[in-house]
C-alpha cells in the first residue's frame, strides 16, 4: 500500500466535499454529459482528489512567483508570413468531419431563434 | 537469434554491412508480432507496407530500421486515436515533428502502440481498446501512459520506440517492463503534432532496449521546431558521444530514500547497490536528506508534487481537450470514457472563477519551490539518483477505481518533471520469482541529457540487468 504523504499535518484539513449537484454544474461548464451514476462516482473521486490537493494550503508561498513556463522562454515571435506547407486543401480539412454539407462543417445551433 | 531481438545500434550496423536484408529483418518482426501481439495487445495499427519503404533508406543514419510509435503522435501513414474512441479511425492530415524527423533520419513507423487514453494514466488500462499486458509477466501491468511502446520493446516486437511523458509516462513503463526510457528536457523535443495533454510538461522521448539506442533516437528527435514555440534553438549534439565518458569524478546525490514508499523495500536495496556501482567507478555519491521545506542541501519531499501535478495537469487537460467537440474530427464529448471525464471536469473546477487562485495559482507557486530546490541541488550535483516509481509492476486491474492511481505511481518523478528536468530509467533489479523489474532513475538538470546518458551507459555496462546490452 503506497502512502500519499509521509507528513503528519499540523492541523486536520477541512475537506472540500463535492455533491452530485456540484458535479452537474461542472459538467455543464465542461460540456460533458454525465449519468446519475457517473455523477455520484465523480463526486466521490473529486472529494478524494481534493483532499490530497488541499495539502498545498499548508505550504508557505508568501512572495513566491508562480511558475508557468520552466525553461525561461518569453514572447516567442515568428515572421507573419504564409507557410504554404501547412495549408490544408478543403478536402483535407473536411475529410475527418462526421457531418459535412456542401464543403462546410455542420455545427449545432447555439443561439435561440 | 531472431533479428527482431536486435538493438537499434546493431540493426543499423548489420544492415549497412549487408549481413541481412530489410526483408529478413521485417519478416522476423512481423512473425513475432503475428505470434504475440494478440497476447499482449501492444499495437493498435500496423503498416503492412513498412518493409517496402525501408529498402531505399539504407544509406540514411537510421538505415530503414522500424520504430513503434505511441498513438498520440499524429502520423499520416496510420490512424491516430490516443487510445480513445473519440478519435477512432481518425486519419491525421499532417505528421508530428518528432516522427517526421525520425522518418527523415531513415526510420520507418511500423505501427502505433496502445496507451492510456489521452495519456491519462500510468497503467495502459484506461485505453478504450483494452489494456496492454506486461510481456515480462502477462499477469501484470506494463505501466503507462506509454505502456504499449515499452511493452513493444520488452517483447522484441520492434527495434526502437517512442513515447511521451509529462511525469512518469516514459520512465514508469520503461521501469515496469525492464527497458530503457528517456524523458528529455521540456522543449528539447517538439510537441507539434503530439496530441496535447499537459502543455507545460509534455515531453516526447525515446524508449529503447539500451541506453545507446535511446541516445541514437534522441539525436534524431530533438531540436528547435518553428511549429512549437516552446522548443529552444539550442544545438543538438550527437548524444552517443556522451556514452563512453564514464563517471569518474561525477557528483551524484541519492534522493527520497527516507520516503515510506521506498524505505525497506527492494527499491531501497537496488538503489543503494547502484550507488555502490557508481562509487566503484569513481563517482562521489551522497545521500541527500529529504525535507518538508527544501532548505539548502535537502531534497524537497515529493508529497506536495502530487497536489501540484494534479492541479496543473487537470487544468491543462481541461483546456486542451476542449477542442474535441466532434465538429472537425472525432466523435462528440459524450464518447469520452470515465478517466477523461474525471480529469477534464476536475480541471474545469480548478480553473473556474473563485477557485483558480486557491488551486491553480498556488500549485504554480509550489512548483516554483521545487524549481528553486533543484537549482540548488544541481549547483552541487551532476546527477540525482532515485527510481521512476515506487516498486514493481502491479497486477492487472490495480488501477481500477482509484482517481489518484497514476499520481501515486509517478510521485517520485513529479517534482523533477514539473520543473522541466530530464531523466532516464534503466533496469536495476529483477525479481527472479515474478520476472518483474525495478528501474533506476538518473535525473539531470535541464539540458543535461548528455550527463544522464553518460551515467546510465556506465551503469548499464558495469551491471548485468540489461540482457540486450551484454
Amino acid at each position: 500500500m503506497l502512502h500519499y504523504s509521509n507528513f503528519r499535518y499540523n492541523e486536520p484539513m477541512k475537506d472540500t466535499t463535492f455533491t452530485t449537484s456540484d458535479v452537474r454544474k461542472i459538467a455543464g461548464l465542461a460540456n460533458i454529459p454525465v449519468t446519475d451514476e457517473e455523477a455520484q462516482d465523480l463526486a466521490e473521486g473529486f472529494t478524494k482528489t481534493l483532499k490530497v490537493v488541499d495539502t498545498l494550503s499548508e505550504v508557505d508561498v508568501t512572495g513566491v512567483t508562480p511558475t508557468n513556463q520552466v525553461t525561461g522562454l518569453e514572447n516567442v515571435f515568428r515572421e507573419d508570413e504564409i507557410d504554404k506547407t501547412r495549408i490544408f486543401t478543403q478536402e483535407e480539412a473536411l475529410k475527418n468531419g462526421k457531418r459535412v454539407h456542401k464543403g462546410f462543417f455542420v455545427v449545432d445551433q447555439v443561439l435561440e431563434q | 537469434m531472431k533479428l527482431n531481438h536486435l538493438t537499434v545500434k546493431d540493426a543499423i550496423t548489420k544492415l549497412k554491412k549487408k549481413e541481412f536484408s530489410h526483408a529478413e529483418l521485417y519478416k522476423d518482426l512481423h512473425d513475432a508480432i503475428a505470434e504475440k501481439n494478440s497476447l499482449y495487445n501492444i499495437y493498435l495499427s500496423l503498416d503492412a507496407e513498412a518493409v517496402s519503404k525501408a529498402d531505399a533508406l539504407l544509406d540514411t543514419p537510421l538505415a530503414g530500421i522500424p520504430i513503434a510509435v505511441k498513438d498520440n503522435f499524429l502520423t499520416t501513414v496510420l490512424p491516430t486515436t490516443a487510445s480513445s474512441f473519440v478519435l477512432k479511425g481518425f486519419r491525421p492530415p499532417f505528421d508530428s515533428t518528432a516522427t517526421k524527423k525520425l522518418q527523415k533520419a531513415g526510420s520507418v513507423v511500423i505501427g502505433k502502440t496502445n496507451m492510456d487514453a489521452w495519456a491519462h494514466g500510468s497503467s495502459t488500462e484506461t485505453s478504450d481498446f483494452g489494456p496492454t499486458k506486461n510481456p515480462r509477466n502477462p499477469e501484470y501491468l506494463p505501466g503507462g501512459s506509454s505502456g504499449g511502446s515499452a511493452a513493444a520493446i520488452a517483447a522484441n516486437l520492434t527495434i526502437g520506440a517512442i513515447g511521451s511523458e509529462t511525469a512518469g509516462s516514459i520512465r514508469q513503463p520503461a521501469s515496469w517492463c525492464g527497458v530503457v526510457g528517456l524523458k528529455p528536457t521540456y522543449g528539447r523535443v517538439s510537441r507539434y503534432g503530439v496530441i496535447a495533454m499537459a502543455s507545460s510538461t509534455d515531453s516526447p522521448g525515446p524508449i529503447g532496449k539500451t541506453v545507446e539506442d535511446c541516445a541514437i533516437m534522441l539525436t534524431h528527435m530533438a531540436g528547435h521546431d518553428r511549429y512549437d514555440g516552446t522548443t529552444l534553438p539550442r544545438p543538438v549534439p550527437d548524444y552517443t558521444k556522451a556514452l563512453t565518458k564514464g563517471v569518474k569524478g561525477m557528483k551524484m546525490g541519492i534522493c527520497y530514500m527516507d520516503h515510506p514508499n521506498i524505505k525497506g523495500t527492494d527499491l531501497d536495496t537496488a538503489i543503494l547497490k547502484a550507488a555502490k556501482v557508481f562509487e566503484e567507478m569513481g563517482a562521489r555519491v551522497d545521500m541527500i536528506p529529504m525535507s518538508r521545506d527544501g532548505k539548502k542541501g535537502t531534497i524537497l519531499a515529493p508529497d506536495y508534487a502530487i497536489g501540484v501535478y494534479t492541479v496543473v495537469q487537470r487544468s491543462e487537460v481541461s483546456s486542451n481537450l476542449a477542442r474535441y467537440d466532434g465538429v472537425r474530427y472525432g466523435a462528440d464529448r459524450s464518447v469520452f470514457a470515465h478517466e477523461a471525464k474525471n480529469r477534464i471536469m476536475l480541471g474545469t473546477f480548478t480553473l473556474s472563477k473563485g477557485y483558480a487562485d486557491k488551486y491553480y495559482v498556488r500549485a504554480q507557486q509550489v512548483r516554483s519551490l521545487y524549481r528553486k530546490n533543484f537549482e540548488d541541488l544541481f549547483s552541487t550535483y551532476d546527477v540525482l539518483l532515485s527510481s521512476p516509481t515506487p516498486g514493481y509492476a502491479l497486477p492487472s486491474g490495480a488501477s481500477n477505481g482509484d482517481p489518484l492511481f497514476g499520481e501515486l505511481q509517478d510521485m517520485l518523478v513529479e517534482p523533477s518533471s514539473l520543473v522541466g528536468n530530464t531523466g532516464i530509467s534503466v533496469p536495476c533489479w529483477r525479481n527472479p520469482e515474478t520476472n518483474l523489474f525495478l528501474g533506476l532513475n538518473i535525473m539531470g538538470d535541464q539540458w543535461q541529457e548528455e550527463k544522464i546518458l553518460q551515467a546510465a551507459a556506465a551503469y548499464e555496462q558495469a551491471t548485468d540487468w540489461n540482457e540486450w546490452a551484454k
